[in-house]
């Protein structure tokens, strides 16, 4: 039996591959389930129920969802273009910030008005956080895996300096966090009584937006080929720079759109904890997902869904949920394997 | 350059072949031990039969140049000799002593030595760390150079390698470069040499040094397989010759028995008949260099004070040694720098801004160096490649939205007008072969009817039918009225399709010679900086 390259990758086994790694990812973390002494079937039996059982769990999951699509799509975006950005976690804060700032009654507009100008100036403050390490690149060619991973840190002191001094709430009893929105600046709920938010229909409709730019036009035309190979795009006459600078607005639009919409749709007020490393997760979405605009959103409600579940089952089993972060892990992992072996075929002999 | 060898006689190549030729028959000895025996060697990749049956012997004093197209299997044959790949089928037997397959520490131990395209050579460490790495006891703490400074002078000396033991490998020429690679093989008593395309990167001077220390390892009792796919190294230098074809042994001969032509006809399977181009005269310029300089940032410029024309209906060939300028100069032609001082223009109009767009609608057509990195985009379609360097006219796109169907439509057309051998405009590109791949950028750039074309190495590691095929297609967009820029390192290039050469060297360019007033001996003395030759060539017109 030998491994042998393949020239062409069926369709099947392009959807099948991610399928298999996931199980896998199952089946390995099966192991440190049976460690911790629970029945394996009834913890992950368990995990599913959190995460999609009930009319609760679902809207949960989707809620979760949200923000990493968003993240999801940063991440996917930027690597298309060979743009590593790694700070969709500052982006996302930038975003958050412009939401609060815009949204805490400065602006005086109407319900209709004011919250698309709360995401759209979220948009704008995540991407032109990713403008700066940008411009750095194409000019000087300083590395943006450096210089965003560092602006992360940079972006959550600042945050954080504003909390404890020029937005901190009067009425918030001494806590570091930001006085609420107004009601006019927050996103209409889709469902009642749960903390499903209109920010999820804004998520998937850039999804698809992104998969038609990608395909169709000839902006995505210019990002694949740039990020494929940028010297073969200058030579042909490519505006290799333009297109950097582009991916980068976009990019960390939408990772500061994801910060908005957490505080417009779901929070209503700026906290240090408002994202659980959504921006890092982002990454590992974009990574499942292969890239793809639209593998982003099942990448996106996989890990929430795992999240979420896992929250449930820790409740109910000796599990921690811990497992979610190791099972997720895995999953890239079982994903990056399956991906390279999607590339070759077994043949005998 | 001051470290070529001195050139030992007045002729060019043919002189050359004509006393290789006596002195192999005083040579060819029957007697001589047979040191390599391959049998019925048989590699299969896939589907692909890489080498089928192949049966070879070499003798000890012998040179057996492997003839071949790209792909015809003469790599994989020596990558199983040396114990990269293990064969499905079939024996290699080294001085009567099979070789253990899939060891290349049994065939350095057996005395087989390789010297690779691509030098395997560390820069910042000097000829004799380089030469002896490897071949001490790692358990000992001291080194004896002493004694290694001997010995690779004494191999230096009896085979006319100089090179100087304490210089660093990165300040060396490539010719030298290649002699301590030789070195590095004859230092781990390497009996068997085997030479993958070595004269690729050397003047003709520097090859002519070459072939004089072959025979000199000859002479000594060595053997040398000597992997080429040009005819006339395999002339000057061989007693055998192997051709490949399809990874099948198509013919042994005696080198004296042959003609290129039969060479010819044998590597490529069909009489090959090269393009000739017809004697035009020259209209208006399209290109004017005028006291161009490019700076390098570091050290001597790129471009130093070049002047250049070229001519509608006009091949301007430019020769030189790989690293004076050529880089350079196409990136000007092609858009991607503007000169540090002097002037560029484009038929009469100055280029004043780096654009590569903007040269494409000025009409010109461009074949960049390295296919590879440069012209295409490996991972994309075959059609999205095709209209790289036009898909912002309105033909292939509106409001921003592509027309996939009209770029396809198009695609088809180029694929069938250049011959293009693709499973169709969706292929993925870096399935295509190095010839396609550059019929897929000649579809690109030459359907456009340009006023000028930039040929950068059009057809560095093509096979003999591709390289016909693009050198038609050059003479045909000159007979157009197109002024082609041919850029190459491969003199036979240049002598076969160039109306005028120019040689560059350190950034300068000579004036335009006349093909038929300038011998190879000349250019190749142009290209080692000697430009007192110059006048010489100008007395003689």
């Amino acid at each position: 039996m030998r491994l042998e390259p393949r020239t062409h990758t069926p369709l099947a086994v392009r959807i099948l591959a991610p399928m298999g790694a996931v199980v896998a990812a199952l089946a390995l973390c099966a192991l440190l389930v049976a460690w911790t002494g629970a029945p394996v079937l009834t913890a992950y039996g368990l995990l599913v129920e959190g995460a999609v059982g009930s009319r609760f769990a679902l809207t949960e999951t989707l809620t979760r969802a949200t923000p990493l699509i968003l993240t999801g799509l940063a991440a996917a975006v930027a690597f298309r273009t060979r743009l590593w950005n790694i700070g969709a976690e500052g982006q996302l804060y930038m975003g958050a910030l412009a939401a609060v700032v815009l949204g805490g009654g400065m602006l005086n507009l109407p319900f209709w008005l004011l919250w698309p100008v709360v995401l759209l100036g979220g948009a704008l403050a995540g991407g032109l956080t990713l403008l700066g390490p940008a411009v750095l690149k194409v000019r000087f060619g300083v590395d943006e895996v450096v210089t965003t991973l560092l602006l992360n840190f940079v972006v959550l002191l600042f945050v954080s300096m504003l909390l404890e001094g020029a937005l901190k709430d009067p009425m918030g009893m001494g806590w570091p966090q930001s006085a609420p929105v107004v009601e006019a600046a927050e996103l209409p709920k889709l469902v009642a009584r749960t903390r499903l938010h209109a920010g999820l229909v804004i998520a998937l409709a850039l999804a698809v937006l992104l998969w038609l730019i990608d395909t169709r036009t000839i902006w995505g035309y210019e990002n694949r080929a740039v990020g494929a190979n940028p010297r073969a795009a200058a030579f042909a006459g490519m505006p290799v720079t333009r297109v950097m600078l582009r991916t980068a607005l976009l990019s960390g639009g939408l990772a500061g759109l994801a910060g908005a919409a957490e505080v417009a749709g779901l929070k209503g007020y700026l906290t240090l904890d408002l994202s659980p490393g959504f921006g890092y997760s982002g990454i590992v979405v974009a990574m499942l997902a292969q890239l793809h605009p639209l593998g982003v959103v099942g990448a996106a409600l996989f890990i929430a869904g795992i999240f979420v579940g896992a929250d449930a089952m820790s409740r109910a089993m000796p599990v921690p949920n811990y497992i979610a972060d190791v099972l997720v892990a895995t999953s890239l992992l079982c994903m990056l394997v399956a991906g390279l072996l999607a590339r070759y075929r077994l043949r005998r002999g | 350059m001051p470290s070529n060898p001195p050139l030992r006689s007045g002729g060019g190549w043919c002189r050359r072949r004509r006393v290789g030729a006596t002195v192999r028959k005083a040579m060819t000895n029957p007697i001589q031990p047979v040191v390599l025996r391959l049998t019925g060697i048989t590699k299969r990749f896939g589907p692909l039969v890489a080498n089928d049956g192949i049966s070879l012997t070499l003798h000890a004093g012998e040179v057996l140049a492997l003839l071949g197209e790209n792909g015809a299997g003469k790599t994989t044959l020596m990558n199983i000799l040396f114990g990269h790949y293990v064969a499905d089928e079939g024996t290699v037997e080294a001085f009567g002593h099979p070789l253990p397959p899939g060891s290349p520490k049994a065939a350095l131990v057996a005395g087989i030595g390789m010297v690779h395209q691509h030098f395997t050579l560390a820069d910042n460490l000097s000829v004799l760390d380089n030469v002896a790495v490897g071949t001490e006891p790692l358990w000992r703490f001291w080194s004896d150079r002493a004694a290694a400074r001997r010995r690779l002078l004494e191999l230096a000396d009896r085979f006319g390698l100089g090179v100087r033991p304490d210089a660093p490998v990165g300040d060396l020429s490539v010719g030298e470069r290649q002699r301590v690679e030789i070195l590095k093989a004859l230092y781990r008593d390497a009996r068997i040499l085997i030479l993958d395309e070595p004269t690729a990167v050397l003047t003709p001077q520097e090859a002519t040094g070459l072939f004089d220390t072959l025979r000199r390892l000859t002479a000594d009792g060595l053997a040398v397989v000597f992997i080429s796919h040009k005819m006339h190294e395999v002339f000057a230098v061989s007693d055998t010759v192997a051709v490949l074809r399809g990874g099948r042994l198509v013919a042994t001969r005696a080198t004296a028995d042959t003609s290129r032509e039969e060479l010819a006809e044998m590597m490529v399977g069909r009489a090959v008949k090269p393009p000739t181009p017809t004697p035009m005269v020259p209209g208006e310029p399209v290109l004017e260099l005028k006291d161009v300089t490019v700076l390098s940032g570091h050290g001597r410029p790129h471009l130093d004070g070049a002047d250049l024309t070229v001519r509608r209906h006009q091949i301007v060939g430019i020769a030189g040694v790989s690293g004076n300028g050529q880089t350079a100069l196409a990136d000007l032609v092609s858009g991607l720098i503007v000169p540090d001082g002097g002037t560029l223009a484009l038929k009469g109009q100055p280029v004043r801004a780096a654009d590569a767009a903007a040269m494409v609608r000025r009409g010109v057509a461009r074949i960049p160096e390295d296919r590879h990195a440069a012209g295409l985009v490996g991972s994309m379609a075959v059609w999205e490649n095709l209209i790289a360097e036009r898909y912002r006219d309105p033909a292939f796109q509106r409001w921003g939205v592509l027309k996939r169907a009209a770029a396809r439509r198009t695609a088809e057309e180029a694929i069938r007008a250049f011959d293009v051998r693709c499973p169709g405009p969706d292929a993925r590109t870096q399935l295509l072969s190095g010839g396609n791949m550059q019929k897929l950028i000649l579809g690109r750039t030459l359907a456009y009817g340009p006023d000028l074309i930039l040929a950068s190495q059009p057809t560095r590691g093509l096979d003999v039918g591709a390289v016909s095929y693009v050198h038609g297609r050059l003479l045909e967009a000159r007979a157009a009225g197109a002024g082609v820029l041919l850029i190459s390192e491969d003199l036979d290039e240049i002598l076969a399709v160039a109306d005028c050469i120019a040689v560059v060297y350190h950034g300068r360019i000579t004036p335009l010679l006349p093909h038929d007033r300038v011998s190879v001996r000349q250019l190749g003395l142009l290209m080692a900086g000697h430009w007192d030759v110059l006048s010489e060539i100008a007395d003689a017109a």
